[in-house]
């Protein structure tokens, strides 16, 4: 059986992993590389790479850091973060990431998830889905880091990017990221079953049940949480033995 | 000092692989390289390669390359992996082309009809992430490494060889598939070891010192 995931992911800022990170014996709480090692060691399945920087100056950075990540990390790498055209696709791939998230983007101009698709393969393309909830059942796609209502439904959207080309979606419920009350469930599973691609669940997470819940009642074929192990309260392997004892697949 | 070509026809993420066999043989000459001259001379070559399967046999013959890796799986130690495992074979569904046909066998598709998982949620395509392979057989290439290890994998197609001789590791993901596959100087693996973490270093590490 096909174990199910669990992704750190890692705010990246100039170079710079933004919120402290908070392990024991670190060396440089802002390395990214460092960071990635240590989860790699832990029995992470994948890790991401949000680039968050603002500055177009200071956006090859985040290049040099999946080179060097690349040179010491043997699990696969998703960034994601300020990819707006083909070009920034390749260039990422070329550094070493093995797939790369669009979001905005991919809403302003679909036609990129097909042109990015066709010219590197989907199994590299990831579309990141922020999703707010606007009545019971239906949930529309926000752009700009969750500013902007793209006024489209995320379960439409999310079966276009599909017939688009994208290999994979990065769901992120903007009403429960960084509240820690965990996913949104009803969310997760109306996406992951309205598509044949897999559904990687973001947002929310503040316990270990609640992973396990993204997988048993969400659906999803992957979870991705960021504070519970960058502050230290669980480590990834942690959380895999207790979605195994809870009889779910996970790579132990 | 061995010189190992990963041969670059401009599909999928080469350096990774070229920094994961640096790193577990530091003492090796590794290049990454789409010259058949440097193929030509290499003790030993890696063919990975991700994407569709008609675009990575088109760049092949359009770099001159195709010779160059079917003498290199002719004669010396071969590794090929995701899509450098499928090319060794005949009729690929996807683009419905022809590989080098090295080995006898086609690559399907997953059917449809098959991916469901046992709580009747759908089984997602592509095929990525950790799963499990079965080793076939002792073989130098799994030499150290459990039986039923997950590997990391990405992929919507998959070798089925006519000759069930030449599996060498196998997978269940909604059908019983084909992972791995050696025969003579050659091993093909449909996952990826430079993305497996320790399992996929050790695979790599005893091919470096593999000398069939």
């Amino acid at each position: 059986m096909l174990a199910k995931r669990i992704i750190p992911c890692l705010d990246v800022n100039a170079g710079r992993v933004v919120k402290g990170v908070n392990f024991v014996e670190l060396r440089d709480a802002g390395d990214p590389v460092e960071i990635a090692r240590r989860y790699d060691d832990q029995g992470a399945d994948e890790i991401t790479f949000l680039d968050i920087t603002a500055s177009s100056d200071d956006r090859d950075i985040i290049l040099h850091i999946v080179e060097a990540c690349a040179e010491q990390v043997f699990i696969p790498l998703t960034v994601g973060g300020g990819v707006r055209k083909v070009e920034d696709v390749r260039r990422l791939l070329n550094a070493g990431a093995d797939k790369v998230s669009m979001n905005t983007a991919a809403v302003q101009n679909p036609q990129l998830v097909a042109e990015a698709s066709g010219r590197v393969g989907s199994q590299c393309i990831v579309v990141a889905i922020d999703a707010k909830q606007t009545s019971p059942g239906k949930w529309d796609v926000f752009t700009h880091g969750g500013r902007k209502n793209a006024g489209i439904d995320a379960i439409a959207w999310a079966r276009q990017v599909e017939r688009l080309g994208a290999g994979e979606i990065l769901l992120t419920s903007m009403d429960r990221d960084g509240t820690k009350v965990g996913f949104d469930l009803p969310l997760t599973r109306a996406i992951a079953d309205a598509v044949g691609i897999p559904v990687i669940a973001s947002g929310g997470v503040g316990n270990l049940q609640h992973l396990a819940d993204g997988v048993t009642e969400g659906r999803a074929d992957a979870v991705l949480a960021a504070s519970i192990f960058h502050y230290g309260e669980y480590t990834v392997r942690q959380a895999k033995e207790f979605m195994r004892d809870r009889g779910i697949e996970v790579r132990l | 000092m061995s010189k190992v070509v990963v041969v670059d026809y401009g599909m999928g993420n080469l350096r990774s692989v070229a920094k994961a066999i640096e790193h577990v043989a530091p003492e090796a000459q590794v290049r990454v390289s789409s010259s058949a001259v440097e193929i030509g001379a290499a003790d030993r070559v890696v063919v990975p390669g991700q994407g569709a399967m008609p675009d990575c046999m088109r760049e092949l013959a359009g770099r001159g390359l195709r010779d160059a890796v079917i003498r290199a799986a002719a004669e010396r130690p071969f590794l090929g992996i995701c899509v450098g495992l499928q090319m060794l074979f005949g009729h690929a569904e996807e683009g419905d082309v022809m590989g080098l046909e090295i080995l006898p066998g086609r690559v399907p598709r997953f059917p449809d009809a098959a991916m469901t998982a046992p709580d009747g949620s759908r089984l997602k395509v592509p095929h990525m992430g950790w799963n499990r392979v079965h080793q076939a057989e002792p073989h130098p290439v799994w030499q150290g490494i459990e039986d039923d290890m997950r590997f990391y994998f990405v992929h919507s197609y998959f070798v089925e060889p006519h000759n069930p001789d030449l599996i060498a590791g196998s997978t269940h993901y909604g059908v019983p598939f084909t992972s791995a596959v050696a025969r003579d100087n050659i091993f093909a693996v449909q996952f990826h070891p430079e993305k497996s973490a320790q399992a996929g270093l050790r695979l790599l590490g005893n091919f470096m010192r593999w000398n069939p």
